[in-house]
């Protein structure tokens, strides 16, 4: 502007980086922890054997090849997509809803996804041992199938609703509706299904990466890159967002569509997890909260790449600790999430928010 | 005359029930705002202040007729044109973690950048100069949750200025701020429409800060009539009588503000003079007597001498007791209490000279 006062100093002006320092660090630890998951497991292989495979060389075990290349990296795979989809779609939920206790299921995708694994894990081995076979000779499969249809389901009913609906807050409480529908039916399937079911279904809710094969990476990997990409394309949205949709819609963004374009990418991310890997509570709703205290920043150009970051090392690192590292024993990965991310997530938000009382906030 | 920038046509606002039956808030509207200029928005609450302020800045649609912004169809225009014609401060509290004030006023840009919102040299030049318009240079490394209600509303009116808009409108946006920041806050607003040429809407309750400062005011009455002019036309067409008219208040032309009716009135005679004089009566007035001069009618009479160097008070009723009181704290606590009755005369209806003091 022509009537600016001339700034002597010009370093006196905040800048609005887009911190790649702090984004590399975070890339290097994602990568770091990637690589520990395929060194850890239960069978002890040495991490010059590891490298030794991965750059496609001959270890001195032939097993150890199959372990790596058919185990280890399909899972670590799994965990860093799982990861990074889960921390984005939680990002994209507290901005939108512009609620702190957001979280990618608040949308009722993923009790979707529940429901669709119990209706087959439950009600086939109701009566008929034979189909009880089936079920397990298409393996999880068969629940990655259902929970695919089930997260859809939802994903369409939202998607109507989003469209209709005036208010984010609506959408927000007819999410939570669905959830408690689903999870009401879920519990119905419980009561009238056999102990051997219910026990299958108590596992599916665990949560895992492992159970992924190289076939199913072939669907997993694509969605979750093309959520990934959506919510990228949207950053801007989300930024708009930050004052508020009065606000937002007073700058020119078109809400509706920032709206379904936002909870298309959330759902897909959050339904696609679910479906291949259970219901991962926890990392959705601490790895927003996490990424902002680190990066003290509410810039979503910032935001989303950190939360995809730091997403995925949290969820290689919460893998390698449930698979008990010299031990034949797997814990609940959901579980392990929250055991040790929540003591660690109340640290940094209390060290953050020392001094700032309820008043004058 | 300098450029039009909003204009109405045969406006009427209100809204659109579930049946389609509509409610008309206020019909026929042909308003005028142009550069340069700041003008406010009264009314009494309830009168459709909001829904005006919402149709003129698209976020409600009209009943009927055109608003044209800057020669273009309001209703038409794609969101983003609009954005860079029109920008807002609400009066909603924003709740935003961890964002600086310079963050915030470069959220402003939103309209002018590409999708990637990156801001270019000119865009933080902007922001910049947007700080410095409404002097809050020195908040601009602070976070917004760290602001005062005065700072937070001058960092949302940079925002809104970084949109480089023609019109900007503001719901009440001295609502929370005490009166030296009100004062400053229409000074900042007066100043901002001269240097940058542009035309500023602001609703508001702050009467006298609107009868002092702005160029036009638009008065709109229950009923749906609006009455716009400059503030001195219409204080002496009796606009403000139409606007406000209500039981137990009246405008007073002379001083431009509103009083109020007490109630029924005592008289009271006093004796004494000066600084003393003028500030008893006040608290006499308080205390709901009438102060005067004649000695006819039975009154209360309040003396005020000389008690070694401190002031006092001695109160005395015809044909009754008398008191003598050190401070006008025990003044008007004595007369609270009832110790001192002079019989009821005829109601008064004379008017009181007191001011309402609520909004200053």
């Amino acid at each position: 502007m022509a009537n600016a006062v001339p700034v002597s100093n010009e370093s006196a002006w905040p800048r609005l980086g887009l911190r790649p320092l702090a984004l590399l660090a975070m890339a290097g630890a994602a990568l770091g922890a990637f690589l520990l998951s395929l060194v850890f497991g239960s069978v002890r292989i040495p991490p010059d054997q590891v490298l030794t495979i991965l750059v496609g060389g001959e270890p001195l075990r032939a097993t150890w090849v199959t372990i790596i290349n058919d185990f280890r990296l399909p899972k670590a795979l799994t965990a860093t997509l799982a990861g990074a989809a889960l921390g984005v779609s939680g990002l994209q939920m507290q901005t939108l809803f512009r609620n702190p206790l957001a979280d990618p299921f608040v949308l009722g995708v993923s009790s979707g996804a529940s429901l669709g694994v119990a209706l087959v894990v439950l009600s086939v081995g109701a009566a008929n041992t034979a189909l009880l076979a089936v079920a397990g000779l298409l393996g999880n499969l068969s629940l990655v199938v259902a929970a695919c249809l089930g997260a859809g389901a939802v994903l369409i009913l939202v998607l109507v609703l989003a469209q209709r609906v005036q208010s984010s807050v609506t959408l927000l409480i007819l999410g939570l509706m669905i959830g408690y529908l689903t999870s009401a039916v879920v519990s119905l399937l419980l009561s009238f299904s056999i102990a051997e079911r219910i026990q299958a279904y108590i596992a599916w809710s665990f949560g895992s990466f492992g159970g992924v094969t190289w076939s199913q990476m072939r669907v997993l990997a694509p969605v979750v890159l093309g959520g990934l990409l959506l919510a990228f394309i949207l950053t801007k949205a989300l930024n708009a967002l930050l004052l508020g949709e009065t606000y937002a819609r007073s700058m020119g963004l078109d809400i509706r569509r920032s709206r379904i374009g936002i909870v298309t990418s959330s759902a897909v991310l959050a339904g696609t997890v679910t479906a291949f890997c259970g219901p991962i509570a926890f990392l959705g709703i601490a790895i927003p909260h996490l990424c902002r205290a680190l990066l003290r920043s509410a810039d979503h150009r910032v935001l989303l790449p950190a939360c995809a970051l730091l997403g995925a090392t949290a969820a290689l690192l919460a893998d390698l600790v449930a698979q008990a590292p010299g031990t034949s024993v797997v814990l609940p990965l959901n579980a392990i999430t929250a055991l040790i991310g929540a003591p660690v997530v109340v640290w940094i938000i209390l060290r953050r928010g020392a001094g700032r009382g309820a008043f004058g906030v | 005359m300098s450029a039009t920038i909003l204009q109405t046509e045969a406006l009427s606002i209100g809204y659109t029930g579930r049946q389609g039956a509509s409610r008309v808030i206020a019909a026929n509207l042909h308003l005028r705002l142009h550069a340069g200029e700041v003008v406010c928005l009264l009314g009494p609450n309830g009168v459709g202040k909001s829904t005006l302020l919402r149709t003129l800045v698209r976020m409600q649609p009209p009943l009927a007729g055109r608003v044209w912004l800057d020669g273009a169809d309001l209703c038409t225009l794609p969101p983003r044109e609009l954005a860079r014609r029109l920008s807002v401060v609400l009066t909603e509290r924003i709740e935003v973690g961890q964002l600086s004030a310079y963050a915030l006023v470069a959220l402003g840009r939103h309209p002018h950048t590409d999708w990637t919102g990156r801001l270019s040299p000119r865009d933080e030049e902007v922001v910049r100069w947007a700080l410095e318009a409404v002097d809050a240079v020195s908040l601009a490394h602070r976070q917004v949750h760290e602001l005062s209600d005065g700072e937070r509303q001058r960092i949302m009116v940079a925002r809104a200025l970084a949109q480089e808009p023609l019109l900007m409108v503001l719901d009440e946006p001295t609502a929370f701020l005490d009166l030296p920041r009100r004062v400053e806050m229409m000074r900042l607003l007066r100043r901002l429409a001269r240097e940058t040429n542009r035309a500023l809407l602001l609703s508001t309750h702050d009467l006298d800060l609107a009868l002092r400062s702005a160029d036009a005011l638009w008065l709109l009455a229950p009923g749906g009539v609006l009455h716009s002019g400059a503030p001195e036309d219409l204080v002496l067409g009796g606009a403000f009588e139409a606007t406000f008219a209500s039981d137990g208040i009246a405008f007073d032309r002379r001083h431009g503000s509103f009083q109020v009716h007490p109630p029924a009135q005592r008289r009271a005679n006093l004796v004494g003079d000066g600084l003393i004089a003028l500030w008893t009566a006040r608290a006499l007035e308080r205390a709901g007597y009438t102060v005067g001069a004649d000695h006819t009618a039975p009154a209360l009479l309040v003396t005020i001498s000389d008690d070694a160097g401190r002031p006092c008070w001695e109160l005395g009723v015809p044909g009754g007791s008398s008191r003598k009181v050190g401070s006008l704290h025990a003044l008007t606590a004595l007369l609270r209490t009832g110790h001192m009755v002079v019989a009821d005369p005829a109601a008064d209806p004379k008017l009181d000279r007191m001011e309402e003091r609520g909004s200053q």
